[in-house]
């Protein structure tokens, strides 16, 4: 049998082979998500259960995480810290990329083409190396154990990637408006201020969301860096309740869990749009 | 008639400002020599006892701090480039105005400097905080770690009681002699890059194939399996591998709960290297299969109609269109993402170390455990061992292995093609 555009039969079959395929991906994104998900309202402290949709359905797991004996968990207090350090991240690194790129964009200057090499090479250095270094450098600084040590290195380390991408969407801007601009006696702050900013704010919402999300999943530094408990990020007091060699606590991480993923996840999804647009534009353009 | 050029540039090598002066710019040449002498009084002698720090590594143990001399005389170093970029730019800018006095101009009144030295340092104020945040949390730590590549710091030479000293290319050289760190290290290598295509290709291939099967426009609620599918991607990272090391894990997890119930025997996942190198590979499969599919559902959209038309008045079966118009394109266009997310699983710490902590443990291994990737082999080497040297030594190797590739690959982009970088 010749396979062509018309024949029914083989699209009709193709079509049935999509539709289980797609069930079986969905299935398995979907049973993880929702396995940990039930477990958050389990009772007990263990993952294993006899059935995915618990038995005894209880809300012990959240109370717990606002209001435990244990004073060493403080989920409201985690949550405060974590977005303290997100926000002052975000913020720093849009303000700083923004001026970087338009810099790089629209000017040329000497020293801007090291610049940009320089830019590019230090994203290659393997992060988790640099840990000594930044300790160190923390240390000498006094900046250990605070919150602005972290938000410092989370900024630093964000301001090259960032720069890359917000320099490539000021790129696709026609120059033309700058020079219009210009000649109506603009300043170049106020071309910056009036034209290049704000056409670039949807890859600025993108960098200001990457750099939101980055502190409520780095796990490594923010545990190098904060010792005392009352400074821990989310993800350091999700990380403790499993990480104890005969204590592990599923249920109460499960809780944790669903609580700090359900946020970022409608985040994430409800700007996906711009999110895989910018991504795309940078792939075509590749 | 070259006069006034030479004996401006004499001037500006001997003394800041000097050539300035020379070629009557009063204010500026007073201005730099005022810094040349608050350069000279004061940061000198801070500048040299960084430097002096960095070459010796500190004379007596206890008072002197290796570690801190050499961080300190990092900083100097970054400093000290930038004093004699100040330096450099002094001379060059007497030349230029000796030329331009020797051409009969008159020497430019210091309110017209002033205008054009605003002019020229805007884009410089603009990129100025940017690179020094940069300065101090990127590439400080990586030159500090590319200078513990050459000392012999480790646990046994640790400031304050000892001192570090300078040994050159001794641990490049002991990784490779000494037989179970050479044994260790080409296990983990060999590993590390088994990872990187592995987990590379099968995002990718996964991605591409429910992209493809998504994209038929005769698939019902494509909008609600598009955003179910992404979900992973949406989840924090680090949640996600927490919760699979629990689904995982060989007694509670449910993996194994299910397996026995279908009659299967319980599958040692951490404890054995085959097993736990494909629980790694399979969650990350789940973590990183949604970026490459929304990377290629966006391509495939922007591949114009037109072609496809073409391609069926001529003929094409479904199978061609697909193998001679729509893979070459995603290829084209997605191959440099390709290289850069080998390069980034290439040094993918996180899923390591959440979800297996490099284990299981092999016997006679330097500290690297059955599913280290060197990079969670080099935090291990530095938190557990304590071997900084060798450690750094490694991460120096990795590196420019990943950096070259990065680099070479994109050169190859059009991005940088048209870019101008020069200027």
């Amino acid at each position: 049998m010749k396979i062509s555009s018309n024949s029914k039969w083989v699209r009709d079959l193709w079509l049935v082979f999509s539709y289980l395929i797609l069930i079986m991906a969905m299935a398995a994104v979907l049973v993880p998500i929702l396995y940990i998900f039930f477990a958050s309202f389990n009772t007990g402290s263990s993952l294993y259960s006899s059935t995915m949709i618990p038995k005894n359905f209880t809300l012990d797991n959240y109370r717990m995480l606002f209001n435990n004996p244990n004073k060493s968990v403080d989920f409201t207090l985690w949550t405060l810290n974590t977005l303290k350090i997100a926000s002052a991240t975000s913020i720093a690194s849009v303000i700083l990329t923004s001026f970087t790129a338009y810099a790089f964009s629209r000017f040329r200057f000497w020293g801007r083409r090291y610049g940009l090499i320089m830019f590019l090479v230090v994203q290659m250095f393997p992060g988790a190396m640099g840990m000594v270094a930044i300790y160190v450098l923390l240390n000498i600084l006094g900046l250990l154990d605070t919150h602005l040590g972290l938000i410092l290195i989370y900024t630093g380390g964000a301001i090259p990637f960032s720069t890359w991408m917000a320099k490539g969407y000021i790129d696709s801007i026609p120059r033309s408006l700058d020079e219009a601009a210009l000649i109506d006696g603009a300043s170049r702050w106020q071309i910056y201020w009036r034209i290049l900013m704000p056409l670039s704010l949807p890859i600025l919402s993108v960098i200001a969301l990457l750099n939101f999300i980055g502190p409520f999943n780095d796990y490594l530094l923010a545990r190098i860096v904060l010792t005392s408990a009352e400074k821990r990020t989310l993800a350091v007091g999700l990380h403790a309740f499993i990480s104890g060699q005969f204590d592990q606590n599923w249920t109460q991480f499960a809780a944790g869990s669903m609580l700090t993923s359900i946020p970022i996840m409608i985040l994430f999804l409800s700007l996906q749009k711009y999110f895989i647009s910018g991504l795309t534009a940078g792939a075509t353009k590749g | 008639m070259r006069k006034r050029a030479v004996s401006a540039t004499i001037g500006s090598i001997l003394y800041m400002g000097l050539g300035q002066l020379i070629n009557g710019e009063w204010v500026k040449g007073i201005l730099m020599g005022l810094y040349h002498y608050l350069i000279l009084k004061f940061a000198l002698p801070a500048l040299r006892h960084t430097w002096w720090g960095l070459i010796t590594l500190g004379e007596i143990p206890r008072r002197d701090h290796s570690i801190i001399l050499l961080s300190y005389g990092l900083v100097g170093t970054i400093v000290t480039v930038i004093v004699i970029g100040f330096y450099i730019g002094n001379i060059v800018d007497a030349y230029r105005g000796g030329k331009r006095r020797d051409g009969g101009h008159p020497a430019p009144p210091i309110r017209e400097t002033m205008t054009e030295v605003i002019q020229k340092s805007y884009p410089y104020f603009l990129v100025a905080p940017a690179v020094l945040f940069i300065l101090f949390t990127v590439l400080f730590p990586m030159l500090f770690n590319m200078s513990m590549a050459f000392t012999n710091y480790d646990l046994y030479n640790s400031p304050p009681a000892k001192l570090v000293r300078w040994v050159g290319f001794e641990n490049f050289r002991e990784i490779v002699r000494l037989a179970s760190w050479k044994r260790t290290f080409v296990g983990v290598l060999s590993w590390t890059f088994l990872w990187a295509i592995l987990s590379t290709f099968s995002c990718f291939l996964l991605g591409l194939f429910l992209a493809i099967v998504l994209n038929n426009p005769r698939i019902k609620f494509r909008g609600i399996i598009r955003t179910i599918l992404i979900l992973p991607w949406a989840m924090p990272g680090f949640i996600s591998i927490l919760m699979w090391s629990g689904f995982f894990n060989t007694s509670f997890g449910p993996i194994n709960q299910w397996l026995n119930t279908l009659g299967i025997a319980s599958i040692p996942w951490f404890q054995n290297v085959f097993w736990a190198r494909t629980a790694v590979v399979l969650v990350n499969l789940w973590l990183g299969f949604p970026f490459s599919m929304a990377l290629v559902s966006g391509v495939i959209q922007g591949i114009p109609a037109e072609l496809h038309d073409a391609a069926k008045v001529d003929g094409a079966s479904p199978w061609q269109e697909f193998t001679r118009i729509t893979l070459p394109l995603i290829l084209y266009a997605v191959s440099p993402l390709l290289i850069m997310q080998f390069a980034g699983n290439f040094n993918n710490f996180g899923v390591v170390y959440l979800l297996t902590g490099g284990g299981p443990p092999v016997l006679g291994n330097k500290g690297a455990g059955g599913t280290d990737i060197l990079i969670s082999w080099i935090f291990k080497m530095t938190f557990d061992l304590m071997k900084y040297n060798y450690a750094s030594a490694i991460a120096l190797l990795i590196f420019i292995f990943v950096a070259s590739m990065s680099i070479v690959n994109f050169m190859q982009t059009r991005a940088f093609k048209e870019e101008d970088m020069m200027g």
